[in-house]
C-alpha cells in the first residue's frame, strides 16, 4: 500500500525565536529550519511500516517555496522514496494547507495518510484533523502506536490520563505523537542516494483551489517576562518563603 | 446569536473544564448552551444545567456514545452549528481531535489554545511553544475555537438550565473504539491541581522517581507531573508530561525536581503562580523562570523539604 507523509518545514526546535521590534511578526531571519519534530515520527513510522512489508511506497509532500525541498531532501534521505512540494511563497492557515493536501491525496490515492500531531510554530494542531474531514476519512490523532493488519489501522492513541486505542478502517489519516519512535539519524550515503531520488513540484496554482486566510494576525509580543527569582541557601529558607506566600504550603 | 459548549466528561462526571468554557463563553454576552453526548446523559445534563451562565443544555444519546469517536462527534455537532455563531470547548487530547474535524465541515479556521478573548473574533493565542504571544482576528461566520482553562475561573453551580434532546446520528462506520488505559492515581488530576510536584531526568530511575517525588507530592496534597526525559526514559507514565506536547498547567506552586527547563518544559508551566526549581546544575535554564531555586543535590534536600512540612 502506498503511505503519504506530508511534512513541515519549521524552525529548529532549540531555538528561541524573537518577535521583531515592531511587533508585525516573528524574526526568523536566517535561523535555522528543519523538519518539523512530529513530522518526523511520520517519515519514521512510514518508514518502518515498508521495512515491516507493508508500506511499499512512502511519498513525502510539502507546501511551501522552493526551499522547501530541503525538508524533502531529508525525508527521502531517511527512507521515502518520492516527494512532492506543492509550491507557494504564500503562508497557508491550516484550513488552506488541509484544502491543497486533500488535492495531493486525491492524486496519489494513499491508503494511509501521516502526519505530526501539530507543527511547533504555530501550535494549531488542526490541520491531521481538517485534511480526515475534508476527505471523509475516519482520523487516529496522537499515535503512539500503529498496527497494520486486514486493512484496518489499530492505534493507540495518547489521550488526558492514560492511553485510547482505536481500530480504524483503511484508508485512514494518523497524527504522530513523539511517542511513536524515535526518528532514525540520516547517514552520508543515504543523503547522496536522496539527491537521485525525484522530488516533483506542483505550482500551487496550477490547483485552482480557492484558498483563503480568514484569521490575520494583528500582532505578535513577547510574553510578560516573570520577575527574576532568588536562590535559596537551604531547605528551610525555601519553606519559610513558600508560607510568607499565605495559602500555598500551611 | 448563540454560542455552543462541546462538553468534555467520563460518562459520569463533567469535565471540570467545561464549568472554566462557560465563562470563557460569556465574553459573546449571547445565549450559551452546552452539549452533551452521551450514552447515559441524564446526570451529565444535570451537571451541565446547574451550572450558572449556561441557557439551555442539548442532549445527545447513542449507546455507541459510551466511547465516542471524532467522526461522530462531528456529525452531531455541524448539523447544530448553523444556529451558532460561536462553537468552543477547552483545550485538551478530547477537544483538539474533534473541532477540527468540525471546523473544515463548516469551511472555517480554528483557533486552538485560546488564551484571552479580546473581542467577538480577537484572540490572543501562545505561538512557538508559547514564546511568542499572537493576537489574532478571525473573519470567519462561526468562530470554532478551543480555550485554555486556566485562564478562565470556573462558573458556579446552581442554576438550572433546560435540558433538550436532539436528534443522534448514527455513529459512522470506519472508526471503531476498542479499549481505554487510564493510569488510576488518587491524587488530584494535574490540570486541576493547586500544587504539581514534577521530576525530570536526574531523577535517574521509575524507582527513584516514586521514592522521591511521590511521598512530597503525598505532603503537599500535589499532582505529580514530569519532563519529557523522564517519560521517554520510563520514571513516568506519558500523560504526566507537562509541556508542549504534554499537558499545560498553572497551579499556585509548582515544584521542578531535577528539570532542566527546556523550551517545550517551560510552556507547559510556566504561567504557575509560584515556581520552585531544585537542581544541581545553576546554570541550568529553569532558574530563569523560578521564583525560589535552590542549587543541591535532590536526593538529599527533597527528603528534607518532606520531612519538614
Amino acid at each position: 500500500m502506498k503511505a503519504l507523509v506530508a511534512i513541515k518545514r519549521v524552525v529548529d526546535y532549540n531555538i528561541q525565536v524573537r518577535v521583531k521590534a515592531d511587533g508585525s511578526n516573528v524574526d526568523i531571519d536566517g535561523v535555522k529550519m528543519g523538519v518539523n519534530p512530529f513530522d518526523e515520527n511520520a517519515i519514521e513510522e512510514a518508514i518502518r511500516l515498508k521495512e515491516k512489508g507493508i508500506v511499499t511506497e512512502i511519498v513525502a509532500v510539502t507546501i511551501g517555496a522552493a526551499v522547501n525541498q530541503d525538508i524533502l531532501r531529508h525525508a527521502l534521505a531517511m527512507g521515502a522514496d518520492r516527494a512532492t512540494l506543492v509550491e507557494t511563497t504564500d503562508s497557508l492557515q491550516p484550513l488552506a494547507v488541509a484544502k491543497v493536501l486533500k488535492a495531493v491525496v486525491e492524486r496519489e490515492q494513499p491508503s494511509l495518510i501521516l502526519l505530526g500531531k501539530q507543527a511547533i510554530d504555530d501550535d494549531a494542531g488542526q490541520t491531521g484533523q481538517m485534511l480526515a474531514a475534508l476527505l471523509k476519512l475516519p482520523q487516529a490523532t496522537y499515535a503512539s502506536q500503529i498496527t497494520i493488519a486486514d486493512n484496518q489501522a489499530t492505534v493507540v492513541r495518547e489521550i488526558d490520563g492514560g492511553t485510547q486505542t482505536l481500530s480504524v478502517t483503511l484508508p485512514a489519516l494518523i497524527t504522530a505523537d513523539l511517542r511513536l519512535n524515535d526518528p532514525r539519524y540520516v547517514k552520508l550515503p543515504n543523503l547522496m542516494m536522496a539527491r537521485k531520488k525525484p522530488i516533483e513540484t506542483i505550482a500551487l496554482d496550477s490547483l485552482t483551489l480557492a484558498l483563503t486566510n480568514s484569521v490575520q494576525q494583528l500582532k505578535v509580543a513577547a510574553p510578560p517576562e516573570r520577575p527574576a527569582g532568588i536562590m535559596v541557601k537551604d531547605v528551610n529558607e525555601l519553606l519559610s518563603k513558600l508560607r510568607t506566600h499565605e495559602g500555598i504550603i500551611a | 446569536m448563540r454560542t455552543l459548549i462541546i462538553a468534555e466528561h467520563d460518562g459520569q462526571h463533567l469535565n471540570e473544564q467545561v464549568a472554566r468554557a462557560v465563562t470563557a463563553a460569556q465574553q459573546w454576552q449571547q445565549p450559551v448552551d452546552v452539549l452533551i453526548a452521551a450514552a447515559q446523559p441524564d446526570g451529565l445534563a444535570a451537571q451541565a444545567a446547574a451550572l450558572q451562565g449556561v441557557s439551555s443544555v442539548l442532549v445527545a444519546s447513542d449507546a455507541a456514545l459510551q466511547h465516542p469517536t471524532a467522526e461522530h462527534l462531528t456529525d452531531i455537532i455541524v448539523p447544530l452549528a448553523a444556529n451558532y455563531t460561536v462553537v468552543l470547548a477547552a483545550h485538551s487530547a478530547f477537544s483538539k481531535n474533534v473541532l477540527p474535524r468540525v471546523a473544515a465541515l463548516l469551511d472555517v479556521n480554528m483557533l486552538s489554545d485560546v488564551l484571552e478573548i479580546v473581542n467577538t473574533n480577537t484572540y490572543v493565542r501562545g505561538i512557538y511553544a508559547g514564546n511568542v504571544l499572537a493576537t489574532v482576528q478571525s473573519s470567519d461566520a462561526i468562530q470554532v475555537l478551543t480555550v485554555r482553562g486556566s485562564k478562565f475561573a470556573a462558573a458556579a453551580a446552581g442554576a438550572t438550565a433546560e435540558v433538550k434532546s436532539i436528534n443522534t446520528p448514527a455513529a459512522p462506520q470506519g472508526s471503531r473504539w476498542v479499549s481505554e488505559a487510564f493510569n488510576k492515581s488518587e491524587r488530584p488530576a494535574l490540570t486541576a491541581a493547586k500544587v504539581v510536584v514534577s521530576g525530570g531526568r536526574a531523577l535517574g530511575s521509575a524507582d527513584a522517581f516514586a521514592q522521591v517525588i511521590a511521598p512530597l507530592a503525598d505532603k503537599l496534597h500535589a499532582a505529580i507531573g514530569a519532563s519529557r526525559a523522564a517519560v521517554d526514559a520510563g520514571y513516568a507514565p506519558n500523560d504526566l508530561q507537562v509541556g508542549q506536547t504534554g499537558v499545560v498547567v498553572a497551579p499556585e506552586l509548582y515544584i521542578a525536581v531535577g528539570i532542566s527547563g527546556a523550551i517545550q518544559h517551560a510552556y507547559g508551566m510556566k504561567d504557575s503562580k509560584v515556581v520552585v526549581a531544585i537542581n544541581q546544575d545553576p546554570e541550568a535554564q529553569i532558574f530563569k523562570i523560578a521564583d525560589y531555586g535552590l542549587v543541591a543535590d535532590l536526593f538529599e534536600v527533597v527528603p528534607q523539604l518532606t520531612a519538614a512540612l
